[in-house]
């Protein structure tokens, strides 16, 4: 009997649960306002902190300042905080699903299924009014569901749950990239705004996107406290599961209906924005460990604290430029996660 | 709680049949050793029982409770289940795997109690993991690992155990300390059913013994009775004599080594 190989080859990386897991929750609530401040203080017209507060309260209200803080600026840091929670708590639930650190909504190629049908939107037309807009999203909702769905119906034939639907996914989503490239080859004039929008960005969003993503968000936040120790014992996999009384074939079903909602909206909202969903929660369990009792709270701020603080960086830095938040996301994300792959292999030490 | 298995069937795949007509009573306050070569339907028998494979034929008896009537959530209260392949990696520490053995008494999404906190510290220290509570499951020896998975099935608080090969890992030390632990289990009246393939230490902890062959329940009784020669010959091709000289003891003499 050698199938038990000896440490360290799991991946996850850890954090003993340790009373600083308490304070984690209250000091990324006060973070994030922090950082709202911020992205609402920040911008090609800078607006000092005191202003930003009158206007908050309502003394400012119909003069420009007033204008672009809540018209343009407070929409916009809204749902780049809306929108980082849905991408983090997506990862987890992907996480936990695949019972796999690596996995992620782009594995399963709900993302790429999502961006096609938005694509495929744009270039329909959508957008230029209100019914076309809510087309718009519902087209790239469902690309996001009949992904999932194609997904799981392939991968499910297969003995292991997660092997099979993964390599499902990746196929899956070389697909649906090949068609969104075939569309912008397609494009013309409209290419160069599709392709900025493919890229990630938060610059379209208003009150509109707001009111779409925060029911999203906080439903799926819900969903996942609601089921915290059912996902805490998927993580045994299969058979123990099973053992300890969870129902785990109906939960699987729920969460990818969750990941695949919560990352299809996201995606409508502010295109592809890659990396928050793989390292928001890797961060996370490093303060709380895995009990997702603790952790998903802390990866739905977590994830909200990274984009509002992104998209501020994003719009500011070469202002009056932006750079497209899925590339700074990206550029900033991929030398976290090395650093997270050389930490957790300390040399000699168990 | 005792478990009456009736005429039980089961195969994978139609046309080959894993469990040919098997029944048995297991009764509560008792050991009862489950033998049997490589492939015989041992761990399949163990999870027939606990619902988790739904036999084609037959029916067990949980108590006066038939199994198939009863929700994963009821069985993983009656049932604990030590399965043979218990997972490498895990991103939890000891303590908390063992906590994930008091999910089917909780609800949704609640905190661990203190008594279940209490309660999962007395199983490690059961099974001489205390020490390891913080240490990250992953950082655990196969054998260590062993040791908390069966703390977690204790921390089910159930009238019926059911344990895959678990001392496959295990030292003699405990190897040892686990089949004590076993009679003190069915010394608090409950039922403990161990598949092992030692023949050796085994037969002295268990009260009855059951060899299964090609999927049937080939022979049942005391251990001594059960693995005669004859039988092992028959169920596993090997020429060998199991004597009992004392209570404690077993003398092993082999045919031609």
């Amino acid at each position: 009997m050698t199938k038990e190989e000896p440490t360290h080859q799991g991946g996850w990386t850890q954090g003993v649960p340790a009373p600083r897991a308490r304070w984690l929750t209250p000091a990324l609530l006060l973070a994030l306002l922090a950082a709202t401040a911020l992205a609402l203080a920040a911008g090609s017209v800078s607006i000092p902190p005191i202003e930003v507060f009158r206007a908050l309260l309502g003394h400012l209200n119909d003069d420009v300042t007033g204008r672009i803080l809540l018209g343009t600026r407070l929409p916009r840091v809204f749902a780049a905080g809306l929108v980082g929670a849905a991408l983090a708590l997506s990862g987890l639930a992907s996480q936990t699903l695949f019972r796999n650190p690596l996995a992620s909504p782009s594995a399963i190629g709900v993302s790429n299924g999502a961006a096609l049908g938005a694509v495929a939107g744009a270039l329909l037309g959508a957008r230029l009014n209100s019914v076309g807009y809510v087309f718009s999203t519902a087209l790239s909702v469902s690309g996001g569901l009949v992904v999932t769905a194609l997904v799981f119906m392939l991968g499910r034939r297969g003995r292991y749950f997660g092997h099979a639907l993964l390599l499902a996914g990746i196929a899956i989503a070389a697909l649906c990239s090949a068609l969104t490239t075939a569309m912008l080859y397609l494009a013309g004039e409209r290419l160069q705004s599709i392709v900025f929008w493919l890229l990630g960005g938060l610059w379209l969003a208003t009150w509109r996107e707001v009111w779409i993503v925060a029911p999203v968000t906080v439903v799926g936040l819900a969903a996942m406290v609601f089921w915290s120790r059912d996902l805490n014992v998927a993580l045994l996999g299969e058979r123990s599961a099973r053992d300890l009384g969870l129902d785990l074939p109906r939960l699987q079903r729920r969460l990818l209906v969750l990941i695949a909602i919560l990352a299809s909206v996201a995606v409508s909202v502010s295109g592809v924005i890659g990396f928050i969903g793989l390292i928001v929660p890797h961060l996370a369990r490093l303060v709380t460990g895995a009990d997702h009792r603790r952790l998903i709270l802390p990866t739905a701020l977590g994830g909200a604290l990274l984009l509002v603080l992104a998209d501020t960086g994003a719009r500011t830095l070469a202002s009056p430029a932006e750079i497209p938040v899925g590339i700074f996301t990206a550029a900033t994300g991929a030398p976290v996660f090395l650093w997270l792959l050389q930490k957790r292999r300390p040399a000699g030490a168990p | 709680m005792n478990l009456r298995i009736e005429g039980l069937n089961f195969a994978y795949q139609p046309g080959t049949p894993v469990l040919r007509d098997v029944s048995l009573e297991i009764g509560a306050g008792r050991v009862t050793g489950l033998f049997g070569p490589n492939g015989s339907g041992k761990s399949t028998l163990l999870r027939c029982l606990n619902g988790s494979l739904r036999p084609q034929a037959g029916r067990v008896w949980i108590g006066d409770r038939d199994a198939a009537k009863l929700s994963p959530r009821e069985m993983a209260r009656l049932i604990a289940v030590v399965s043979q392949d218990t997972p490498v990696s895990l991103p939890f520490t000891a303590l908390e795997v063992v906590l994930l053995g008091r999910y089917p008494h909780g609800e949704l999404w609640q905190a661990d109690s203190l008594e279940d906190i209490g309660f999962a510290r007395e199983c490690l220290a059961r099974l001489d993991v205390a020490d390891l509570w913080e240490r990250h499951f992953d950082q655990l020896s196969g054998g260590e690992r062993q040791r908390v998975i069966v703390a977690r099935a204790l921390a089910q608080q159930a009238p019926v155990m059911l344990w895959d090969e678990s001392t496959s890992h295990l030292d003699i030390k405990h190897q040892l300390g686990l089949y004590r632990l076993a009679r003190e289990l069915a010394a608090e009246d409950r039922a403990v059913v161990m598949v092992c393939h030692d023949l050796f230490l085994a037969p002295l902890f268990a009260d009855q013994a059951v060899l299964m062959k090609a999927g049937s329940a080939f022979a049942m009784g005391s251990a001594a009775e059960v693995l005669r020669p004859v039988n092992l010959s028959r169920a596993f091709s090997v020429n060998m004599t199991l004597s009992w000289p004392a209570n404690d003891s077993i003398a092993v003499s082999l045919k031609n080594i």
